[in-house]
């Protein structure tokens, strides 16, 4: 843009003085919040702090202790298969709800509002409920059983092998909206024509979904995979209000041990390297992602 | 400079304007006339009815739960509706409800929740607004560096991030008060919202700012007298994005407020998963309908606004 280049000879640092005044908070959060507190808290990962942040160095200490702790290697167990769980299931089924949708019907909006509104609750809200629909005492595995199916067991968040399958449904339950609307706006965006043409050589309409939408949707797909495993991250309200973490450490996740071993435990090194974990692990889903999408970018026409 | 093609592609995607005209282009597309009880239609509508319905079951339930008195619900099924409709849960989660020692009800979280999210909707809207229209507009040398680690700080977990603020906040004095409170939801609103409104901004026609420019205006005067008044939609997309997402909030509401100022969501958990007493399921969904009445009501009232307010916030989580 012309007007920022101009004339300016008096003084480089006085040129655009307003904007740059302006822009103060978001530099300070960028530089001071989002860099500094991530090296912060990566370089205090390897000291002993215990109550207070002491810069007193013991290596990988810290992750060795965090790699040996039952609890952790549970909450990146449980970690690893509500999310890949949530991953498959959401994408499968916020498409298939797509597809749906998008067969030109009636009253869309109407079914849109009903999909999307557990979208706008609280995750604490969400798990509730759900604590609620599971309990076992009165919830549906009492109302199946005085049905007459007296064996009917479905508890899944008082049974520890499976509590994090009862967090997933409720997961499901609050976000499967979003990928559907997501997907819903990919598919809109496909040129009818290719619609036209499939019908014109009779192919099945499950096959044009399966070879030529989907394969058309690549960018919809990796964006929403990357959203929803963003967000799979930081699951931790959910855990929270459903389970507390229970039955036993059945239900812990990375971000419920970071919280308690920062705040609660008053163990700051062990909350560092555990977010530090965190961090990596988010890294190593956003860095593959970021590459494809705007590597080839990089080289400006 | 960073492109963030992808969330573009998907806000314009769900943006119902684009929709529109994406249908005008692609040629005849409306309802082709058809008989209304083909097979594919039943099961079409079947499966969605079904899942409408798998959808509203747990507000349903709630509600009803939260009408019934306990003795039904010891009783009865949680499907079944109320034989007799009692509206003391709700007095009794909104006035009484304890939370440890405190037996006020959730009323006082919900004050509390109205005394965080209406500053914080307003501060970071307005700081991330002047955010987008400097870099839209008023680019400087640096300008996208920053803007680059913070669209890149909207993926780093927030455990990374919270103890630097902790100590921040503590040296600036405001730590476990709503000043603080505030302060991290701005910073942590600030990259999608800047996002959105830098992409407002830069799709306005450059001819206005330049025509003002010529007229002699300047920073301030162009963004009140010009930007603000033009972007009434992309402001109101930001308040609708910040409202439902700060009043969720727990995570920040837990770690840096002090008790007396606990948000609803905070205070509602520790309603319902209190330890001591008896479990008073009525109550508790009263007090959980009340938490998510709020965020609810700004949803239906809104409509496809939220629908294009979360496409742009998705990244959020």
């Amino acid at each position: 843009m012309g007007h920022t280049r101009g004339s300016g000879r008096p003084n480089q640092w006085l040129r655009n003085l307003n904007a740059k005044l302006a822009s103060i908070p978001m530099i300070l959060t960028a530089v001071v919040i989002f860099l500094g507190g991530t090296v912060w808290t990566v370089v205090y990962s390897f000291t002993n702090s215990k109550l207070l942040p002491r810069l007193s160095f013991v290596g990988l200490d810290q992750y060795e202790r965090l790699w040996a702790a039952p609890r952790w290697l549970m909450s990146v167990q449980n970690l690893a298969i509500y999310g890949l769980f949530s991953l498959i299931f959401s994408l499968v089924i916020g498409f298939l709800l797509a597809a749906l949708m998008d067969q030109k019907i009636r009253f869309e909006n109407t079914f849109r509002t009903i999909m999307l509104y557990p979208f706008a609750l609280s995750f604490i809200v969400t798990g509730l409920v759900w604590q609620w629909l599971l309990n076992p005492e009165y919830g549906i595995q009492s109302v199946v059983r005085s049905l007459g199916w007296t064996s009917f067991a479905f508890d899944p968040l008082y049974n520890s092998n499976i509590v994090i399958y009862g967090i997933l449904i409720a997961a499901l339950w609050q976000g499967t909206g979003l990928v559907m609307c997501l997907m819903l706006a990919g598919l809109r965006g496909i040129d009818e024509d290719i619609w036209k043409a499939s019908r014109v050589d009779g192919i099945p309409m499950w096959k044009t979904y399966v070879f030529v939408i989907i394969p058309m949707m690549r960018g919809v797909f990796i964006t929403t995979l990357v959203i929803i495993a963003s967000g799979i991250v930081k699951v931790y309200d959910l855990v929270v209000a459903q389970t507390s973490g229970g039955p036993g450490i059945a239900s812990e996740v990375p971000a419920k041990y970071v919280y308690d071993y920062m705040f609660q435990a008053q163990n700051l090194g062990q909350g560092f390297a555990a977010s530090t974990m965190m961090l990596i692990t988010v890294a190593i889903i956003i860095v593959p992602w970021a590459y494809l999408e705007f590597g080839g970018g990089r080289k400006r026409a | 400079m960073p492109e963030i093609v992808a969330f573009n592609a998907i806000a314009a995607g769900i943006d119902p304007e684009a929709e529109k005209t994406s249908v005008a282009l692609s040629g005849p597309r409306g309802r082709k006339p058809r008989r209304a009880l083909s097979g594919r239609n039943i099961m079409v509508y079947g499966t969605l009815i079904v899942v409408a319905l798998y959808y509203l079951l747990p507000l349903y339930v709630m509600v009803m739960t939260s009408l019934k008195g306990m003795p039904e619900i010891r009783l009865g099924n949680i499907f079944a509706p109320p034989l007799e409709i009692t509206f003391e849960p709700w007095v009794k989660a909104w006035s009484s409800a304890c939370t440890g020692l405190n037996c006020d009800g959730l009323s006082r979280g919900f004050w509390n929740s109205v005394r965080i999210t209406v500053p914080s909707t307003i501060v970071s809207i307005a700081i991330a607004s002047i955010n987008g229209y400097a870099l839209a507009n008023w680019r400087f040398k640096g300008a996208d560096l920053f803007f680059t680690i913070l669209i890149v700080g909207a993926f780093i977990p927030y455990q990374v991030m919270i103890y630097p603020i902790v100590i921040v906040l503590r040296e600036l004095g405001v730590y476990g008060s709503l000043t603080g409170l505030i302060i991290v939801h701005t910073i942590f609103g600030m990259p999608i919202l800047t996002l959105l409104f830098r992409n407002y901004f830069a799709g306005l026609p450059e001819e206005l700012f330049k025509a003002a420019r010529v007229d002699g205006a300047g920073f301030w005067t162009i963004y009140f007298r010009i930007m603000l008044p033009m972007s009434m939609p992309i402001f109101v997309v930001a308040m609708i994005l910040q409202v439902t997402g700060i009043w969720n909030d727990f995570l920040f509401g837990v770690v840096f407020t002090r008790p007396e100022y606990y948000p609803m969501t905070v205070q509602l958990n520790n309603i319902v998963n209190s330890v001591q007493g008896v479990k008073e399921y009525n109550v508790n969904m009263a007090a959980t309908i009340l938490t998510g009445a709020v965020p609810l009501f700004v949803y239906f009232v809104s409509g496809r606004l939220f629908v294009r307010g979360i496409a742009a916030g998705a990244v959020k989580g």
